[in-house]
């Protein structure tokens, strides 16, 4: 009966920490994956079947780098039972593998990418604006401490709910999460476009002096502001998302944004 | 500013452990909020680090690798655009200018390391058909110092020349006219990051709660823990709610139809 020590978890957990690191243009996240499996190859497989464990695992791998962990949970599981006999062959562990990852990704990249991180981001920068130090130390430990949790429990719980966690990916549990974190991501999102964009549209509308000598000034931004704060930044993000929708590149906008600043800074239509 | 060699080892040392967090994207040490924070300390202002770290991170936190698709760098924008403001000293307007076209070539950079790595990527198969383990973790590392060594290298060059006088007369060279457009464009590019994230996203029906955290930042003062705590309840609420989990169980149709046969019966009479 071959098992797998606390250990072996151990390292799997350490290295899948590692899964991107040769990612690469043709087989993505393969050779990372099997980098996380080899604490189980090496206890379970000894020679041919070792030599079979680590092609099986080279094959092309791609999702969200922190949703790997119940994946590689599960698949160490299918490998243990497959090293005492069960009948397990290459195509169910990989398409355990295939599976998962496309699914996984979907909820990974709206969850993590899409709220977690902007929003411990946001949170050390609101501090790191001010230049206190606790900011960065915020951004580390509270995004890493989130990571790494989801990591560890990840591989535990895909260990030990094995093949039956395909059942748990399909139902809705996991699109309650996703949905849930993308209002929570949006409703952010909404506010930092508020917060913390500055457009200053300095053309003079009117100008008069008072009786008591104080000028006033109105400014088209004066008005806009009076009408609704950020009302610029918010046309613009819809704007950004319209040219993304049409596969128009984020630096293409960017460098765009960037030309419409130079012109409207030397038209005196904008202003710092 | 001469830097030392010690400074030199730390801008080597920090900008090999943003190179490597931009690939890994894990430790998330090629975040601006970390990677110029740590640049201050190296090189002495730690205060204009963690600010232009703050500010550059605002731009950047949206920009994320999906699938195959790569990013622009956030890693090499961060180190070079510290080792210019805080070595150089440039403005930190001047900082996030210079950020952006970096940001352009690291992910230029990135993706022909991507493509080198297929290389690795075949050697590991021939460990395999060896059964040597070693060898496999061999290509995998040696594949993610690669990915350090493409910010390091560039970081070094810079912090080498930062001080000197070509660089700085490279940077005075710089019309008024375009640094002050591009602060003007710096305090609306963020838009780009937030539009990434929401556009990733893609679910238009839930929009209305984007509006809403607009309006609600628009006329009030609440922090970012506040609009996390009021995001974070509107979500349990809205998942509670939604008909989408709370199918019913039981039929309720024969009631409201009974109730429907009332009424005919009233308007029959």
């Amino acid at each position: 009966m071959k098992k797998l020590t606390k250990a072996d978890f151990f390292w799997t957990f350490v290295r899948s920490n590692f899964l991107q690191a040769s990612w690469n243009m043709e087989r993505m996240q393969a050779l990372g994956y099997c980098f996380g499996m080899i604490p189980t190859i090496k206890r379970l497989y000894e020679g041919e079947e070792r030599k079979k464990a680590l092609k099986r695992h080279l094959e092309f791998y791609n999702t969200h780098p922190y949703m790997t962990a119940p994946i590689i949970g599960v698949v160490t599981a299918m490998e243990e039972q497959r090293a005492n006999g069960a009948p397990i062959d290459d195509g169910a562990i990989n398409g355990v593998k295939v599976g998962m990852m496309g699914p996984l990704a979907g909820v990974g990249d709206p969850i993590f990418w899409g709220t977690l991180r902007p929003i411990c981001a946001s949170l050390g920068a609101s501090f790191a604006l001010g230049g206190s130090v606790f900011g960065p130390i915020l951004f580390f430990v509270l995004f890493n401490f989130v990571r790494l949790m989801v990591r560890w429990y990840g591989i535990k719980y895909g260990y030990t709910k094995g093949t039956n966690i395909i059942s748990d990916v399909a139902g809705n549990v996991l699109q309650k999460i996703t949905e849930g974190a993308s209002i929570l991501g949006l409703f952010v999102m909404g506010a930092l476009v508020n917060k913390w964009t500055t457009v200053n549209i300095p053309v003079v509308i009117s100008q008069f002096q008072r009786q008591d000598g104080t000028v006033v000034v109105t400014t088209v931004q004066t008005v806009l502001n009076q009408l609704m704060p950020g009302l610029v930044p918010l046309l613009l993000t819809l704007l950004c998302i319209k040219l993304m929708k049409k596969k128009v590149s984020p630096l293409t906008i960017i460098f765009g944004l960037f030309g419409v600043g130079i012109i409207g800074y030397w038209l005196g239509i904008l202003a710092k | 500013m001469e830097l030392t060699t010690m400074q030199l080892v730390g801008v080597f040392i920090v900008s090999a452990l943003a190179g490597m967090s931009s690939i890994l994207d894990e430790f998330e040490f090629h975040q601006p909020i970390l990677s110029c924070a740590l640049m201050g300390l190296v090189l002495g202002d730690l205060k204009t680090g963690i600010i232009l770290g703050g500010t550059l991170e605002l731009i950047v936190l949206g920009w994320m690798n999906i699938g195959a698709a790569v990013a622009p760098d956030a890693a090499l924008a961060g180190t070079i655009s510290a080792i210019l403001v805080l070595a150089g000293h440039q403005s930190i307007g001047t900082g996030i200018a210079i950020a952006i076209p970096i940001a352009a070539a690291g992910q230029v950079l990135t993706i022909f390391i991507r493509t080198i790595t297929v290389f690795f990527q075949h050697k590991a198969d021939d460990f395999a058909q060896k059964g040597s383990c070693v060898g496999i973790d061999a290509c995998h590392l040696i594949a993610l110092s690669l990915q350090a060594l493409r910010v390091a290298i560039p970081s070094l060059l810079v912090a080498m020349y930062a001080g000197t006088a070509i660089v700085q007369s490279m940077l005075d060279a710089i019309p008024p006219v375009i640094t002050g457009g591009l602060q003007a464009a710096g305090g609306f590019i963020v838009v780009v990051g937030y539009a990434m994230v929401i556009n990733m996203m893609d679910v238009s029906y839930l929009m209305p709660f984007f509006f809403l955290g607009f309006v609600v930042a628009a006329f009030t003062t609440f922090n970012l823990v506040a609009f996390g705590v009021i995001g974070l309840v509107l979500a349990i609420i809205y998942i509670q709610l939604s008909p989408k989990y709370n199918k019913p169980t039981v039929v309720q149709a024969a009631p409201s139809s009974a109730k429907d046969d009332d009424l005919d019966d009233e308007l029959d009479d």
